[in-house]
């Protein structure tokens, strides 16, 4: 019995701290200006207003950023969960010369540190003429040898023989891809959609790099942006904040299951 | 049907190629050169310059300490947040507890979150006036600490928000691991007389092994990348305590543009990760052999 309650009383303290910081961030965020730098520190605001938020979406036009955000990870993650489909299907699938070699090739550059690529990819882009464009972060985005690996491994689990019947039916590969292959591998796909949008949402180094104008920021760079000339408000930073973290954190609650199998399946490659 | 094959494979594999192995070819060759801002403008305005970068990289004092910086960052909250997710996995694995999901959840919230947005929430929690952690530890009778302005603490600072950030994802990883190991050879030890730490050290650990190591090096890889964190608290202070690889290279690439010397600290970072990964490989290897 004791060990239980003890058991229980550590969990729900450290359950209660993780979720802290985002606790206060939420209640500054409803604070009046300067009523979150005060010591001792305030839990609950004692006036709640929406000041912060008003500042935000009128004056500092977040509205823009919030925006470039979510059409870029929709974007990405149209356009890479459709490339990287085909090629997983194709890798699982069919068999073609230098399948294993490329498939290897493909798998350790998994090692290779996205800052390597950065510079050179930098130059390429500003020869375009896609910096400062919503070019700039679809491209490097397109696809990706992870989510290749993963709806790889998840293909090869449908069985040949539904392909084969379908091609006696008459189906052309193409019919077979969106017909079969798509509805199938809709688990994975739904996964990796949500990697991808919440990777594209909470990138940072790469959209610093590359976007430049204040409309064309994605919201972490904004909020970085704005973290700049605004170190003593509190109260604005964190409104600023709860936008960011909002999206990401309602869609992951919305569809846990997914992404966390997702994980599990990420974890089991040799 | 092979023409099929290419048709599905080609849109990837042409991104993939022209966008990160070419790049990646390029950064080795660039690393070799003096390419600087006059050279953007005008690409006949550059040379090769032989191992030129790299030697001025290891005579550089910035470089060391960035190196230092990361390393310390590293070896402190790898092992640590490891030991927390397996920790945390453990507990959460336990037949004892009830309402599993529930805690699985609130400890894996903070992965999903935007490391910028919450680098910003802990800088003000780590305010020495008016942050809650120094509210917090005065009923424990510490002294306030200036925790992001003094460079001892910086960096210790730096490394609890990165474990509060990211333990949940390894804890997830490791309940998947543990609900791999059969309930037999539990139930074997506790007849043979096996008490619970002799069960945790001789079947817990060595049949999560393949799962540590994957943990360790995807936690290796990522925290050799750090560079948000710093960015968005300390912009590499106090006295340069928090500069890591990956901001030294993104200032010294763009922001003084000297792309050369740049491409040669992505270069050093990558023989990194690349020999950390090897040795574990490695390691594991030796291990199942």
């Amino acid at each position: 019995m004791g060990k239980k309650t003890l058991l229980y009383g550590f969990l729900i303290i450290s359950g209660f701290l993780t979720l802290a910081p985002f606790i206060w961030m939420v209640s500054a965020s409803f604070m009046l200006d300067g009523h979150a730098s005060v010591f001792p520190p305030r839990f609950l605001p004692d006036e709640f207003t929406f000041d912060q938020y008003k500042t935000l979406f009128s004056r500092l036009d977040v509205s823009r950023n919030l925006l470039n955000s979510f059409f870029l990870s929709v974007v990405v993650t149209l356009v890479s969960l459709t490339f990287n489909s085909m090629a997983g299907f194709a890798f699982a699938k069919y068999r073609f010369a230098g399948k294993d070699a490329i498939f290897k090739m493909l798998l350790s550059s998994m090692v290779i540190p996205a800052q390597v690529t950065m510079l050179p990819l930098f130059l390429m882009l500003k020869e375009f003429g896609f910096l400062n464009t919503y070019m700039a972060i679809i491209i490097p985005g397109m696809a990706n040898v992870f989510g290749i690996f993963l709806i790889r491994q998840f293909v090869m689990a449908i069985p040949d023989s539904l392909i084969e019947s379908a091609r006696i039916d008459g189906a052309n590969d193409f019919q077979i891809y969106y017909k079969i292959i798509i509805p199938l591998a809709a688990p994975v796909l739904v996964t990796l959609a949500i990697f991808t949008f919440m990777g594209t949402w909470n990138d940072f180094l790469w959209p610093l790099i590359v976007l430049n104008d204040s409309e064309m920021y994605t919201l972490p760079v904004a909020l970085a942006n704005l973290m700049g000339e605004h170190t003593k408000d509190p109260e604005l930073m964190m409104a600023g904040s709860v936008i960011t973290i909002l999206p990401v954190m309602v869609i992951f609650l919305a569809l846990q299951k997914y992404y966390i199998k997702g994980i599990m399946m990420g974890s089991v490659k040799e | 049907m092979k023409k099929a094959a290419y048709l599905f494979l080609t849109p990837a594999l042409t991104a993939i190629f022209v966008f990160f192995f070419i790049p990646v070819i390029a950064a080795f060759l660039i690393s070799f050169t003096d390419f600087d801002i006059y050279a953007i403008g005008n690409y006949s305005r550059f040379q090769f310059t032989g191992l030129e970068n790299y030697r001025k990289l290891f005579e550089n004092d910035l470089f060391w300490k960035a190196l230092v910086n990361t390393f310390y960052f590293v070896v402190a909250s790898g092992p640590l947040s490891i030991a927390i997710s397996l920790g945390a996995a453990l507990l959460l694995n336990s037949k004892l507890v009830r309402f599993k999901g529930i805690f699985r959840l609130v400890y894996f919230m903070p992965v999903v979150t935007t490391l910028v947005a919450v680098s910003i929430v802990w800088r003000f929690i780590y305010h020495p006036e008016f942050g809650l952690l120094n509210y917090g530890l005065s009923f424990l009778g510490v002294e306030k600490i200036d925790w992001l302005g003094d460079p001892n603490w910086a960096m210790p600072s730096i490394i609890l928000l990165s474990i509060w950030k990211n333990f949940g994802y390894n804890m997830i990883i490791f309940i998947a691991g543990l609900q791999n190991i059969p309930e037999e050879l539990y139930e074997a030890a506790q007849i043979e007389g096996a008490n619970a730490f002799q069960r945790f050290t001789k079947i817990t650990l060595p049949m999560l092994a393949p799962t540590t190591i994957f943990i360790t090096i995807i936690t290796m890889i990522g925290y050799f990348q750090l560079f948000a964190e710093p960015y968005i608290m300390t912009q590499g202070g106090p006295l340069d305590s928090t500069l890591s690889i990956v901001l030294y290279m993104y200032q010294e690439g763009f922001r003084w543009w000297n792309m050369g010397y740049s491409s040669a600290i992505a270069f050093v970072l990558f023989i990194i990760i690349l020999t950390g990964t090897l040795l574990q490989m490695w390691y594991q290897r030796r291990r199942t052999a």
